[in-house]
Protein backbone atom coordinates (compact mmCIF):
# COMPACT_ATOMS: atom_id res chain seq x y z
CA UNK A 1 0.00 0.00 0.00
CA UNK A 2 1.49 3.35 -0.77
CA UNK A 3 -0.08 6.88 0.45
CA UNK A 4 0.96 9.79 -0.41
CA UNK A 5 -0.57 13.01 1.68
CA UNK A 6 0.05 16.57 -0.23
CA UNK A 7 3.64 16.21 -1.05
CA UNK A 8 5.28 18.79 -2.85
CA UNK A 9 8.38 19.19 -4.53
CA UNK A 10 10.04 22.08 -6.86
CA UNK A 11 13.42 22.16 -9.32
CA UNK A 12 14.43 25.34 -8.94
CA UNK A 13 11.31 28.04 -9.63
CA UNK A 14 9.98 24.22 -11.75
CA UNK A 15 7.08 23.38 -9.65
CA UNK A 16 7.04 19.11 -10.42
CA UNK A 17 4.85 17.85 -7.77
CA UNK A 18 1.70 20.32 -6.62
CA UNK A 19 -0.03 18.78 -3.47
CA UNK A 20 -0.15 15.52 -4.66
CA UNK A 21 -2.55 12.72 -2.41
CA UNK A 22 -2.96 9.65 -3.83
CA UNK A 23 -3.89 6.57 -2.11
CA UNK A 24 -2.95 3.26 -3.54
CA UNK A 25 -4.39 -0.19 -1.84
CA UNK A 26 -2.54 -3.60 -2.67
CA UNK A 27 -4.53 -5.82 -5.41
CA UNK A 28 -4.38 -3.18 -8.00
CA UNK A 29 -2.64 -2.45 -10.97
CA UNK A 30 -1.92 1.10 -11.77
CA UNK A 31 -1.03 3.16 -14.98
CA UNK A 32 0.20 6.54 -14.52
CA UNK A 33 0.10 8.40 -17.11
CA UNK A 34 0.25 12.22 -18.53
CA UNK A 35 2.26 13.86 -21.47
CA UNK A 36 6.19 14.07 -20.78
CA UNK A 37 7.45 16.47 -17.59
CA UNK A 38 4.17 16.10 -16.28
CA UNK A 39 5.71 14.63 -13.08
CA UNK A 40 4.89 10.93 -12.98
CA UNK A 41 9.05 9.94 -12.58
CA UNK A 42 9.51 12.64 -9.76
CA UNK A 43 6.53 10.67 -8.09
CA UNK A 44 7.95 7.34 -8.49
CA UNK A 45 11.31 8.60 -7.42
CA UNK A 46 9.22 10.18 -4.66
CA UNK A 47 7.97 6.63 -3.17
CA UNK A 48 11.34 5.26 -3.41
CA UNK A 49 13.45 7.68 -1.49
CA UNK A 50 15.08 9.17 -4.47
CA UNK A 51 13.89 12.40 -4.76
CA UNK A 52 13.29 14.26 -1.28
CA UNK A 53 10.03 16.19 -1.49
CA UNK A 54 9.96 19.29 0.42
CA UNK A 55 6.53 18.56 1.97
CA UNK A 56 4.32 16.12 2.72
CA UNK A 57 4.14 12.80 3.36
CA UNK A 58 5.11 9.42 2.14
CA UNK A 59 3.37 5.57 3.79
CA UNK A 60 4.26 2.39 2.26
CA UNK A 61 2.48 0.42 4.12
CA UNK A 62 1.32 2.34 7.01
CA UNK A 63 4.55 3.64 7.95
CA UNK A 64 6.34 7.19 7.12
CA UNK A 65 8.98 6.32 4.36
CA UNK A 66 11.40 9.02 5.77
CA UNK A 67 14.36 8.41 7.48
CA UNK A 68 13.54 4.50 6.54
CA UNK A 69 15.32 2.79 4.48
CA UNK A 70 14.09 -0.91 5.23
CA UNK A 71 11.00 -0.57 3.47
CA UNK A 72 12.44 -0.84 -0.05
CA UNK A 73 12.70 -4.45 0.57
CA UNK A 74 9.27 -4.62 -0.15
CA UNK A 75 9.43 -2.53 -3.56
CA UNK A 76 10.44 -3.93 -7.08
CA UNK A 77 11.60 -1.50 -9.36
CA UNK A 78 12.49 -1.24 -13.16
CA UNK A 79 14.01 1.83 -13.91
CA UNK A 80 13.33 3.89 -17.31
CA UNK A 81 17.16 3.23 -18.45
CA UNK A 82 19.27 0.73 -17.19
CA UNK A 83 23.46 1.83 -17.14
CA UNK A 84 25.16 -0.79 -15.36
CA UNK A 85 28.89 -0.79 -15.03
CA UNK A 86 30.57 -1.69 -17.69
CA UNK A 87 33.28 -4.03 -17.03
CA UNK A 88 30.52 -6.03 -14.85
CA UNK A 89 29.07 -9.05 -16.49
CA UNK A 90 25.49 -9.77 -15.94
CA UNK A 91 26.29 -12.73 -13.89
CA UNK A 92 27.67 -10.37 -11.22
CA UNK A 93 25.30 -7.44 -11.48
CA UNK A 94 22.96 -9.51 -10.17
CA UNK A 95 24.84 -11.22 -7.44
CA UNK A 96 25.42 -7.87 -6.30
CA UNK A 97 21.87 -7.15 -6.14
CA UNK A 98 21.28 -10.33 -4.18
CA UNK A 99 24.06 -9.97 -2.19
CA UNK A 100 21.87 -6.69 -0.72
CA UNK A 101 19.08 -8.08 -0.72
CA UNK A 102 20.47 -11.65 0.96
CA UNK A 103 17.87 -12.41 3.57
CA UNK A 104 14.77 -12.03 0.74
CA UNK A 105 16.91 -14.78 -1.52
CA UNK A 106 15.43 -17.95 -0.40
CA UNK A 107 12.22 -17.23 -1.86
CA UNK A 108 13.46 -16.09 -5.17
CA UNK A 109 11.31 -15.47 -8.58
CA UNK A 110 13.16 -16.70 -10.87
CA UNK A 111 10.39 -16.97 -13.47
CA UNK A 112 11.43 -14.03 -15.95
CA UNK A 113 15.20 -14.98 -15.82
CA UNK A 114 14.04 -18.60 -17.35
CA UNK A 115 11.65 -16.91 -19.65
CA UNK A 116 14.33 -14.26 -20.73
CA UNK A 117 17.13 -17.11 -21.08
CA UNK A 118 19.24 -15.22 -18.68
CA UNK A 119 21.76 -18.15 -17.64
CA UNK A 120 23.17 -18.81 -20.93
CA UNK A 121 24.93 -14.73 -21.30
CA UNK A 122 25.77 -14.75 -17.67
CA UNK A 123 29.25 -14.19 -18.65
CA UNK A 124 28.77 -11.24 -21.17
CA UNK A 125 29.58 -7.97 -20.05
CA UNK A 126 27.35 -5.10 -19.54
CA UNK A 127 29.26 -2.40 -21.46
CA UNK A 128 29.00 -4.94 -24.55
CA UNK A 129 25.14 -5.47 -24.14
CA UNK A 130 22.40 -3.95 -26.25
CA UNK A 131 19.44 -1.38 -24.69
CA UNK A 132 17.31 -3.98 -24.77
CA UNK A 133 19.12 -7.02 -22.68
CA UNK A 134 19.72 -4.37 -20.05
CA UNK A 135 16.12 -3.78 -20.10
CA UNK A 136 15.41 -7.06 -19.25
CA UNK A 137 18.11 -7.55 -16.80
CA UNK A 138 16.09 -4.51 -14.90
CA UNK A 139 13.44 -6.25 -15.33
CA UNK A 140 14.36 -9.29 -13.68
CA UNK A 141 16.05 -7.31 -10.86
CA UNK A 142 12.75 -5.65 -10.33
CA UNK A 143 10.81 -8.93 -9.80
CA UNK A 144 13.78 -11.04 -8.22
CA UNK A 145 12.62 -10.81 -5.08
CA UNK A 146 8.83 -10.88 -4.98
CA UNK A 147 8.20 -7.29 -3.70
CA UNK A 148 4.76 -6.59 -2.64
CA UNK A 149 5.07 -3.48 -4.77
CA UNK A 150 6.07 -3.26 -8.25
CA UNK A 151 7.37 0.19 -9.96
CA UNK A 152 7.62 -0.38 -13.63
CA UNK A 153 8.77 2.91 -15.38
CA UNK A 154 8.72 2.60 -19.27
CA UNK A 155 8.79 -1.21 -18.99
CA UNK A 156 8.65 -1.80 -23.09
CA UNK A 157 10.20 0.60 -24.41
CA UNK A 158 13.44 -0.83 -26.13
CA UNK A 159 11.76 -4.68 -25.80
CA UNK A 160 11.13 -6.75 -28.41
CA UNK A 161 7.73 -7.89 -29.45
CA UNK A 162 8.20 -11.62 -27.80
CA UNK A 163 10.11 -10.42 -24.54
CA UNK A 164 7.23 -7.52 -23.75
CA UNK A 165 4.73 -10.21 -24.25
CA UNK A 166 6.66 -12.10 -21.37
CA UNK A 167 6.75 -9.01 -19.66
CA UNK A 168 3.32 -8.21 -19.32
CA UNK A 169 2.26 -11.83 -18.61
CA UNK A 170 4.45 -11.79 -15.78
CA UNK A 171 2.84 -8.58 -14.72
CA UNK A 172 -0.48 -10.12 -15.32
CA UNK A 173 0.51 -12.65 -13.47
CA UNK A 174 1.75 -10.90 -9.97
CA UNK A 175 -1.68 -8.59 -10.62
CA UNK A 176 -3.52 -11.49 -10.45
CA UNK A 177 -0.99 -12.85 -6.95
CA UNK A 178 -2.35 -9.44 -5.12
CA UNK A 179 0.81 -7.33 -5.90
CA UNK A 180 0.27 -3.46 -5.95
CA UNK A 181 1.44 -2.58 -9.54
CA UNK A 182 2.21 1.14 -10.86
CA UNK A 183 3.17 1.66 -14.66
CA UNK A 184 4.09 4.10 -16.51
CA UNK A 185 3.56 4.00 -20.28
CA UNK A 186 3.51 6.40 -23.46
CA UNK A 187 2.12 2.97 -25.39
CA UNK A 188 -1.35 3.36 -24.02
CA UNK A 189 -2.57 0.09 -25.82
CA UNK A 190 -0.29 -2.24 -24.34
CA UNK A 191 -2.28 -1.30 -20.61
CA UNK A 192 -5.29 -2.67 -21.69
CA UNK A 193 -4.91 -6.10 -20.10
CA UNK A 194 -2.45 -4.92 -17.34
CA UNK A 195 -4.27 -2.23 -15.71
CA UNK A 196 -7.34 -1.61 -13.45
CA UNK A 197 -6.78 1.78 -11.60
CA UNK A 198 -5.43 5.33 -13.95
CA UNK A 199 -3.69 8.21 -12.80
CA UNK A 200 -3.52 11.34 -14.43
CA UNK A 201 -0.79 14.17 -14.06
CA UNK A 202 -0.53 17.00 -15.66
CA UNK A 203 2.42 19.77 -14.98
CA UNK A 204 2.72 18.19 -11.70
CA UNK A 205 -0.84 17.86 -11.05
CA UNK A 206 -3.26 15.54 -10.61
CA UNK A 207 -6.17 15.64 -12.94
CA UNK A 208 -7.79 12.24 -12.09
CA UNK A 209 -7.29 9.05 -10.16
CA UNK A 210 -9.88 6.64 -10.88
CA UNK A 211 -11.07 3.22 -11.85
CA UNK A 212 -10.84 2.16 -15.12
CA UNK A 213 -13.91 0.38 -15.30
CA UNK A 214 -15.63 3.87 -14.03
CA UNK A 215 -13.95 5.79 -17.01
CA UNK A 216 -14.87 3.26 -19.19
CA UNK A 217 -18.69 3.75 -18.57
CA UNK A 218 -17.71 7.70 -18.47
CA UNK A 219 -16.60 7.63 -21.59
CA UNK A 220 -18.43 5.00 -23.19
CA UNK A 221 -14.87 3.46 -24.31
CA UNK A 222 -13.33 0.25 -23.94
CA UNK A 223 -9.53 0.64 -24.64
CA UNK A 224 -7.14 2.59 -22.49
CA UNK A 225 -5.96 4.97 -25.29
CA UNK A 226 -9.87 5.74 -26.66
CA UNK A 227 -10.61 6.49 -22.89
CA UNK A 228 -8.24 9.27 -21.96
CA UNK A 229 -7.83 10.13 -25.79
CA UNK A 230 -12.07 10.94 -25.20
CA UNK A 231 -11.26 12.63 -21.63
CA UNK A 232 -8.92 14.93 -22.81
CA UNK A 233 -10.57 15.97 -25.97
CA UNK A 234 -13.92 16.76 -23.53
CA UNK A 235 -11.35 18.75 -21.68
CA UNK A 236 -10.01 20.95 -23.87
CA UNK A 237 -13.13 21.46 -25.11
CA UNK B 1 29.09 -2.73 3.23
CA UNK B 2 31.98 -5.07 2.17
CA UNK B 3 29.80 -6.73 -0.57
CA UNK B 4 28.86 -3.10 -2.48
CA UNK B 5 32.67 -2.25 -2.44
CA UNK B 6 34.03 -5.77 -3.49
CA UNK B 7 31.64 -5.58 -6.73
CA UNK B 8 32.62 -1.82 -7.23
CA UNK B 9 35.98 -3.06 -7.03
CA UNK B 10 35.42 -5.82 -9.62
CA UNK B 11 34.32 -3.10 -11.74
CA UNK B 12 37.46 -0.69 -11.52
CA UNK B 13 39.83 -3.34 -11.78
CA UNK B 14 38.69 -4.29 -15.00
CA UNK B 15 38.78 -0.86 -16.57
CA UNK B 16 41.22 0.34 -19.04
CA UNK B 17 41.89 3.46 -17.63
CA UNK B 18 43.35 2.11 -14.31
CA UNK B 19 45.68 -0.71 -15.81
CA UNK B 20 46.59 2.35 -18.27
CA UNK B 21 47.74 3.70 -14.30
CA UNK B 22 49.28 1.57 -12.78
CA UNK B 23 51.35 0.58 -16.43
CA UNK B 24 52.49 4.19 -16.54
CA UNK B 25 53.46 4.78 -13.27
CA UNK B 26 55.52 1.45 -13.05
CA UNK B 27 57.29 2.19 -16.32
CA UNK B 28 57.80 5.78 -15.13
CA UNK B 29 59.35 4.12 -11.75
CA UNK B 30 61.51 1.78 -13.28
CA UNK B 31 62.43 4.13 -15.97
CA UNK B 32 63.43 7.14 -13.41
CA UNK B 33 65.18 4.59 -11.33
CA UNK B 34 67.36 3.04 -14.06
CA UNK B 35 68.35 6.24 -15.37
CA UNK B 36 69.84 7.60 -12.29
CA UNK B 37 72.67 6.01 -10.22
CA UNK B 38 71.30 7.98 -6.99
CA UNK B 39 68.09 6.62 -5.91
CA UNK B 40 67.43 9.63 -3.68
CA UNK B 41 67.75 12.03 -6.98
CA UNK B 42 65.36 9.47 -8.56
CA UNK B 43 62.62 9.63 -5.83
CA UNK B 44 62.47 13.57 -6.31
CA UNK B 45 62.08 12.83 -10.07
CA UNK B 46 59.84 10.26 -9.03
CA UNK B 47 57.80 12.67 -6.59
CA UNK B 48 57.66 15.61 -9.29
CA UNK B 49 55.67 13.36 -11.38
CA UNK B 50 53.66 12.12 -9.08
CA UNK B 51 52.91 15.42 -7.10
CA UNK B 52 51.03 16.09 -10.76
CA UNK B 53 49.59 12.80 -11.86
CA UNK B 54 47.91 11.46 -8.83
CA UNK B 55 45.86 13.60 -7.95
CA UNK B 56 44.75 14.57 -11.90
CA UNK B 57 43.60 10.79 -12.32
CA UNK B 58 42.02 10.47 -9.06
CA UNK B 59 40.50 13.62 -9.84
CA UNK B 60 39.20 13.10 -12.95
CA UNK B 61 38.83 9.27 -13.29
CA UNK B 62 36.54 9.53 -10.12
CA UNK B 63 34.43 12.33 -11.65
CA UNK B 64 33.67 10.55 -14.72
CA UNK B 65 33.29 7.14 -12.52
CA UNK B 66 30.50 8.69 -10.84
CA UNK B 67 28.30 10.74 -13.51
CA UNK B 68 28.64 7.47 -15.77
CA UNK B 69 27.59 5.39 -12.97
CA UNK B 70 24.52 7.79 -12.16
CA UNK B 71 21.57 5.31 -13.21
CA UNK B 72 23.50 2.60 -11.19
CA UNK B 73 23.34 4.22 -8.53
CA UNK B 74 19.60 4.81 -8.47
CA UNK B 75 19.41 1.99 -9.20
CA UNK B 76 21.26 1.12 -6.13
CA UNK B 77 19.38 3.12 -3.96
CA UNK B 78 15.97 2.09 -4.91
CA UNK B 79 17.35 -1.30 -2.83
CA UNK B 80 17.17 -1.07 0.63
CA UNK B 81 20.34 0.26 2.02
CA UNK B 82 20.95 3.69 3.50
CA UNK B 83 22.22 6.51 1.39
CA UNK B 84 25.46 7.42 3.61
CA UNK B 85 26.02 3.12 3.54
CA UNK B 86 25.92 3.37 -0.50
CA UNK B 87 28.02 6.84 -1.09
CA UNK B 88 30.66 5.42 1.12
CA UNK B 89 30.97 1.79 -0.22
CA UNK B 90 31.23 3.47 -3.50
CA UNK B 91 33.66 5.78 -2.02
CA UNK B 92 35.79 2.67 -0.54
CA UNK B 93 35.37 0.88 -3.56
CA UNK B 94 36.82 3.82 -6.07
CA UNK B 95 39.69 4.50 -3.58
CA UNK B 96 40.81 1.17 -2.92
CA UNK B 97 41.36 0.67 -6.70
CA UNK B 98 43.29 3.46 -7.09
CA UNK B 99 45.11 2.97 -4.51
CA UNK B 100 46.17 -0.58 -5.40
CA UNK B 101 46.64 0.54 -9.19
CA UNK B 102 49.29 3.23 -7.10
CA UNK B 103 50.81 0.65 -4.71
CA UNK B 104 51.59 -1.97 -7.68
CA UNK B 105 52.75 0.62 -9.99
CA UNK B 106 54.74 2.78 -7.74
CA UNK B 107 55.86 0.19 -4.92
CA UNK B 108 57.27 -2.20 -6.92
CA UNK B 109 60.39 0.04 -8.18
CA UNK B 110 60.13 1.72 -4.54
CA UNK B 111 60.76 -2.07 -3.43
CA UNK B 112 63.33 -2.79 -5.99
CA UNK B 113 65.32 0.57 -5.84
CA UNK B 114 65.02 2.18 -2.47
CA UNK B 115 63.34 0.26 0.29
CA UNK B 116 63.28 2.32 3.06
CA UNK B 117 61.93 5.23 5.17
CA UNK B 118 61.96 7.48 2.33
CA UNK B 119 60.75 4.86 0.27
CA UNK B 120 57.87 4.21 2.62
CA UNK B 121 56.69 7.65 2.99
CA UNK B 122 56.87 8.34 -0.03
CA UNK B 123 54.14 5.37 -0.92
CA UNK B 124 51.99 6.67 2.26
CA UNK B 125 52.40 10.17 0.82
CA UNK B 126 50.81 8.77 -2.19
CA UNK B 127 48.44 7.22 -1.28
CA UNK B 128 46.99 10.16 1.00
CA UNK B 129 47.19 12.09 -2.09
CA UNK B 130 44.43 9.47 -3.60
CA UNK B 131 42.43 9.45 -0.64
CA UNK B 132 42.47 13.23 -0.75
CA UNK B 133 41.62 13.68 -4.54
CA UNK B 134 39.45 11.05 -4.61
CA UNK B 135 37.17 12.66 -2.03
CA UNK B 136 37.24 16.08 -3.65
CA UNK B 137 35.98 14.19 -6.91
CA UNK B 138 33.17 12.75 -4.49
CA UNK B 139 32.27 16.04 -3.25
CA UNK B 140 32.37 17.63 -6.84
CA UNK B 141 30.39 15.52 -8.53
CA UNK B 142 27.63 15.05 -5.79
CA UNK B 143 27.37 19.28 -5.84
CA UNK B 144 27.42 19.26 -9.31
CA UNK B 145 24.56 18.35 -12.05
CA UNK B 146 26.13 17.32 -15.30
CA UNK B 147 29.15 15.77 -16.21
CA UNK B 148 30.70 18.12 -18.16
CA UNK B 149 30.47 20.83 -14.80
CA UNK B 150 31.43 18.07 -12.73
CA UNK B 151 34.65 17.58 -15.12
CA UNK B 152 35.04 21.11 -15.14
CA UNK B 153 35.07 21.46 -11.58
CA UNK B 154 37.75 18.73 -11.30
CA UNK B 155 40.34 20.20 -13.48
CA UNK B 156 40.18 23.40 -11.96
CA UNK B 157 40.50 21.84 -8.13
CA UNK B 158 43.49 19.93 -9.91
CA UNK B 159 44.98 22.78 -11.27
CA UNK B 160 44.21 24.90 -8.57
CA UNK B 161 46.28 23.02 -6.07
CA UNK B 162 48.95 21.91 -7.94
CA UNK B 163 49.79 25.28 -10.29
CA UNK B 164 47.47 28.27 -8.90
CA UNK B 165 47.91 28.17 -5.54
CA UNK B 166 51.78 27.45 -5.72
CA UNK B 167 51.71 30.63 -8.09
CA UNK B 168 49.79 32.46 -5.94
CA UNK B 169 52.14 31.83 -3.08
CA UNK B 170 54.45 33.18 -4.33
CA UNK B 171 53.06 36.36 -5.69
CA UNK B 172 52.35 36.79 -2.09
CA UNK B 173 56.02 36.12 -1.43
CA UNK B 174 57.76 38.62 -3.43
CA UNK B 175 54.92 41.57 -2.22
CA UNK B 176 55.46 40.90 1.04
CA UNK B 177 59.14 39.96 0.87
CA UNK B 178 60.00 43.01 3.36
CA UNK B 179 57.75 41.56 6.60
CA UNK B 180 58.20 38.71 8.80
CA UNK B 181 55.55 36.33 7.28
CA UNK B 182 57.14 33.01 7.65
CA UNK B 183 54.77 32.00 9.72
CA UNK B 184 51.51 32.88 7.51
CA UNK B 185 53.17 31.32 4.88
CA UNK B 186 53.42 28.03 6.85
CA UNK B 187 49.84 28.12 7.54
CA UNK B 188 48.83 28.79 4.10
CA UNK B 189 50.73 26.06 2.97
CA UNK B 190 48.60 23.78 5.10
CA UNK B 191 45.40 24.51 2.64
CA UNK B 192 47.27 22.84 -0.31
CA UNK B 193 47.43 18.76 0.21
CA UNK B 194 49.96 18.73 -2.57
CA UNK B 195 52.19 20.92 -0.99
CA UNK B 196 51.76 18.87 2.25
CA UNK B 197 52.80 16.00 0.30
CA UNK B 198 55.99 17.23 -1.08
CA UNK B 199 57.17 18.85 2.06
CA UNK B 200 56.41 15.07 3.40
CA UNK B 201 58.50 13.60 1.36
CA UNK B 202 61.52 15.69 1.15
CA UNK B 203 61.77 16.38 4.98
CA UNK B 204 62.95 12.41 4.34
CA UNK B 205 65.46 13.08 2.07
CA UNK B 206 69.12 14.65 2.02
CA UNK B 207 67.87 17.08 0.37
CA UNK B 208 66.27 19.06 3.06
CA UNK B 209 68.24 21.45 3.02
CA UNK B 210 67.81 22.63 -0.69
CA UNK B 211 63.90 22.33 -0.45
CA UNK B 212 62.81 25.84 -0.87
CA UNK B 213 61.44 28.55 1.02
CA UNK B 214 58.10 26.96 2.94
CA UNK B 215 59.79 23.06 3.68
CA UNK B 216 62.07 24.50 5.32
CA UNK B 217 60.60 26.76 7.72
CA UNK B 218 58.11 22.94 8.41
CA UNK B 219 61.37 21.93 9.17
CA UNK B 220 62.74 24.66 11.18
CA UNK B 221 59.64 24.90 12.88
CA UNK B 222 58.67 21.55 13.28
CA UNK B 223 61.62 19.30 13.32
CA UNK B 224 61.39 16.31 11.42
CA UNK B 225 59.60 14.17 13.30
CA UNK B 226 56.65 16.44 14.89
CA UNK B 227 56.57 17.55 11.27
CA UNK B 228 55.97 14.30 10.18
CA UNK B 229 53.03 14.12 12.82
CA UNK B 230 51.59 17.43 12.11
CA UNK B 231 51.60 16.97 7.94
CA UNK B 232 49.61 13.84 8.77
CA UNK B 233 47.18 14.89 10.76
CA UNK B 234 46.76 17.76 8.43
CA UNK B 235 46.55 15.51 5.29
CA UNK B 236 44.02 13.30 7.31
CA UNK B 237 41.76 16.38 7.66
CA UNK B 238 41.85 16.76 3.77
CA UNK B 239 40.46 13.16 3.97
CA UNK B 240 37.77 13.34 6.42
CA UNK B 241 36.37 16.48 5.50
CA UNK B 242 35.51 16.99 2.06
CA UNK B 243 33.94 12.93 2.33
CA UNK B 244 31.87 14.17 5.47
CA UNK B 245 30.46 16.85 3.17
CA UNK B 246 29.93 15.14 0.05
CA UNK B 247 28.07 12.30 2.41
CA UNK B 248 26.25 14.81 3.87
CA UNK B 249 25.32 16.18 0.33
CA UNK B 250 24.62 12.65 -1.04
CA UNK B 251 22.23 12.18 1.55
CA UNK B 252 19.76 15.11 0.65
CA UNK B 253 20.85 14.90 -3.01
CA UNK B 254 17.58 14.59 -5.35
CA UNK B 255 18.68 11.62 -7.81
Amino acid sequence: MIETININKTFGKLRVLKDISIKLENNSSVALLGPNASGKTTFIKSVLGMVLPESGTIKVNNTDIKNDDSYRSQIGYMPQIGRYPENMNIGQVFEMIMDMRKEQMNHADTDLLDAFNMKSIFHKRMGTLSGGTRQKVSACLAFLFRPKIIILDEPTAGLDPLSSEILKEKVKTEKNNGKLIIITSHILSELDELVSEIIFFREGELMFHKKLEELQLQTGEKSVSKVITTILKNNNE
Amino acid sequence: MNKIVKYIMLDILKSKVVIAYLVFLMVTGFSIFNLDENTSKGLISLLNIILFIVPLVCLIYATIYIFNSSEFIELLTAQPVSRKKLITSIYAGVVLSLTLAFLIGIGLPILLFTPDATGFIFLLAGILLTLIFTSLAFLGSIVTKDKAKGIGVAIFIWLFFTILYDGLLLLLMFQFGDYPIEKPLMILTTFNPVDLARILILIHTDYAALMGYTGALFNEFLGSQKGTITILLILLIWIIVPTMIAVRKFRKKDL
